[in-house]
């Protein structure tokens, strides 16, 4: 189990390294929208996919690929959280 | 017809000496436009030279050319179709000719009309015209830019010209170097907008422009543009009438593009336009035809299927070349020689290696299929801007999204992110009045590839506010009257076609091999007819082309007929993989990236890594990324760090 602040780290970090190409200081808001500013395209989607899946050990199911659960750094944690506990 | 040739010039303000060896060194910078013959003129204050392929009458072709007393004089590049009509016409108001060359029907008809002579031709030119009375120089351009001419004017107010920037560099007042400006431009709109060109101080002129030196003063015009009818001010017509005047039209337009002395032949895409084009001139014009095409190693992009069908049910006399990612990487080195630009695609190098096949079965002119996706409403794009306004009539609905997954089945992608897909088509969904509507998504999402320019290079390009009012500035005023249709339409004549695809996809990479193209769908006649046709007879429900598809459907066979449009595209990261044998990748490695310092180097590295150890896990922004870095850095090393204007091809050619 991970704590909330080391997920948000190893999510920011994903999306600074992979998206942004190490470029930190274009790292947007933990609230906005990947999609709506454009740091991610739609294949980016299942890059995001395969990071949680290989750094938080669970499986995506195919209806929690939604928008609510992937968008933004905050929606990543509220999701990752909310796997571990049912986990 | 003077075919294949390279204009270059000089004029001084004063009636000044020309420096001859200076005319001839840049005159002889465009030797691949045309490599057997050159011709010179020189006067106090002017110098015209002219490069020139030699095929046919060669007594009296040969350029710069004069009138009878020799006080105007011309060189020119390119075509002017209704030579014959013109010439007649003239003929008959008491002028005399001494050639049969279309070149002088220039002399005669800038006589008789002055500056508006431009008005009456039909063809693909770059104009140098000398009215020494007037002490008058006129450049000028076809309507929508097929054959190039660039400018530039030195602080003493000496003007060069030349049929490409080689030639103006070649002259050594000018040197290149590259404008941050220019390269921010491509990075949104995939081009930069005339004047504006990849090197400081050398200005395109612009499609369907004439500019006009006479003392003292430079007088530039736009002569013709693209015109669409209001949105509710359609003819009510039937589809069978403009059926057939579609039919007449291109019928009409390949009679007299055919007007050659040397063999013609066409490019055989596979798809629908080049079909048309090949079936109308092998039934009508040239029994015995040759067609030409490439076939990728790498199935995504290969066509060889449809290009094959199409052979057999024509019978043409087919050849083509297959390339991979090695033979596109080393290519793309003289691709950027030859465009004199960064880009986003590698696209332009299998055309450049086809080009050369074409000179080796000795063929010098090809009809091409270029345009009929712009004028006949042909791209995904305007499908996309059609979907997208349905849906945004109703966002909530989940159909009207579901329409978009019709439109992208060539790029691959995974179904579970399917609403993902969708959701990047949804930013700005309501903006339906955003005059740049259809090709907002596309310039936003390329520019984000600018965070991977480095900082200090980044902060020398314009703010986005800049390049809209630069782009306001240089598009026509009036088009939110236009449907919807026309306007993404003409966003896409204007920028990507008249300033990316018809020269570094067309006149650059088949000039490099000294072969002439030429476009019968961009005829001004048909532009201007298609222009007229309501938009539901171009794109039926979402079926592209529909009335180019229904005029033509008897002579294609119906799998060519009712293919859905694939477009043309090639492998970028894959050919500049760390290891790849070519200019391109050496110039893609960290330490050549910072030298140059365009790239942030370390995000580069990164974003090479992220391609895989094939080079082919990128997605599409990522890899236009690769590409205009690469030819961003292939433009340095050949035009700034180490210029020679009259190098050769460097890769190996395939034989």
């Amino acid at each position: 189990m991970k704590t909330e602040s080391q997920i948000r780290k190893e999510i920011r970090q994903f999306v600074v390294e992979n998206f942004l190409m190490g470029d930190a200081s274009s790292m947007l808001n933990d609230g906005e929208s990947f999609l709506e500013t454009g740091t991610i395209d739609s294949t980016g989607v299942l890059e995001v996919v395969t990071f949680l899946e290989a750094n938080f050990g669970f499986k995506v199911e195919d209806r929690e690929l939604l928008p609510e659960n992937i968008d933004s750094v905050n929606n990543q944690v509220k999701y990752v959280l909310r796997k571990q506990n049912a986990a | 017809m003077p075919f294949v040739c390279g204009v270059a010039g000089i004029f001084y303000p004063e009636s000044r000496s020309v420096e001859s060896d200076v005319l001839r060194r840049m005159t002889r910078a465009l030797t691949h436009r045309g490599p057997d013959e050159e011709g010179f003129h020189e006067e106090p204050g002017l110098g015209l030279g002219h490069r020139r392929l030699s095929i046919i009458d060669l007594s009296t072709g040969q350029q710069p050319l004069c009138n009878e007393d020799g006080t105007l004089w011309v060189a020119f590049n390119g075509e002017i179709f209704n030579y014959l009509e013109l010439r007649a016409d003239l003929e008959k108001r008491g002028h005399h000719f001494k050639t049969r060359s279309d070149t002088e029907t220039l002399v005669h008809l800038y006589e008789e009309k002055g500056l508006d002579f431009v008005d009456d031709l039909n063809g693909q030119f770059a104009i140098a015209l000398w009215d020494r009375p007037r002490r008058r120089l006129v450049l000028a351009r076809d309507r929508v830019g097929i054959r190039p001419l660039f400018h530039s004017t030195l602080s003493d107010g000496t003007v060069l010209f030349g049929s490409e920037m080689k030639a103006l560099l070649a002259h050594g007042a000018v040197l290149a170097e590259i404008d941050p400006v220019a390269v921010g431009q491509i990075a949104s709109l995939w081009v930069t907008l005339p004047p504006r060109t990849s090197f400081k101080g050398i200005q395109e002129l612009g499609p369907g422009r004439m500019l006009v030196f006479e003392s003292g003063r430079r007088n530039e015009r736009q002569y013709w543009r693209h015109r669409f009818p209001g949105e509710h001010e359609y003819e009510e017509r039937s589809f069978d009438y403009w059926k057939e005047r579609v039919r007449d039209t291109l019928h009409d337009a390949v009679r007299l593009q055919l007007r050659s002395d040397v063999p013609v032949a066409t490019y055989l895409s596979g798809g629908l336009d080049s079909s048309i084009l090949t079936a109308l001139v092998k039934r009508h014009h040239i029994n015995d035809l040759i067609t030409f095409s490439v076939g990728f190693a790498d199935a995504r992009f290969d066509e060889r299927e449809f290009q094959e069908r199409m052979v057999h049910h024509l019978a043409t006399d087919h050849r083509q070349i297959e390339v991979n990612g090695d033979d596109i990487g080393a290519a793309f080195t003289d691709v950027i020689w030859y465009a004199e630009r960064p880009m986003m695609r590698t696209a332009p190098s299998p055309l450049l290696s086809l080009a050369g096949l074409v000179r080796q079965n000795g063929v010098k002119v090809v009809l091409t299929g270029e345009g009929a996706d712009e004028i006949f409403g042909g791209y995904n794009l305007f499908r996309e801007d059609k979907v997208r306004r349905f849906w945004a009539r109703n966002p909530d609905s989940n159909w009207r999204s579901a329409l978009l997954s019709r439109l992208y089945g060539y790029i691959q992608r995974d179904p579970k992110a399917e609403v993902f897909w969708r959701m990047f088509f949804r930013n700005g969904l309501e903006n339906v009045d955003d005059p740049y509507y259809s090709h907002r998504i596309r310039w936003n999402n390329t520019a984000q590839m600018k965070r991977l320019f480095a900082s200090d290079f980044r902060a020398q390009m314009q703010s986005d506010e800049a390049l809209m009012s630069d782009l306001d500035a240089y598009l026509d005023p009036g088009r939110e009257k236009w449907h919807p249709l026309c306007r993404a339409q003409y966003l896409e004549m204007v920028l990507l076609m008249s300033c990316y695809l018809l020269n570094s996809q067309g006149d650059r990479v088949m000039m490099g091999h000294s072969v002439e193209g030429r476009v019968p769908f961009l005829d001004h006649r048909l532009i201007e007819l298609a222009a007229t046709i309501p938009p539901k007879f171009k794109i039926r429900l979402l079926e592209e082309k529909f009335i180019l598809k229904r005029a033509f459907a008897e002579i294609l066979p119906p799998a060519i007929a009712n293919r859905p449009k694939k477009p043309y595209r090639a492998p970028i990261a894959a050919c500049f993989m760390p290891g790849k044998d070519n200019l391109g990748a050496e110039l893609m490695r960290r330490e050549a990236l910072e030298k140059t310092g365009f790239a942030n180097a370390a995000a580069f590295e990164r974003l090479m890594q992220k391609a895989g150890p094939e080079g082919n896990t990128l997605s599409e922004r990522n890899e236009m990324a690769v590409a205009t870095m690469a030819s961003l850095q292939l433009l340095h090393h050949q035009f700034v760090t180490d210029f020679q204007p009259s190098r050769v091809r460097v890769a190996a050619r395939r034989s």
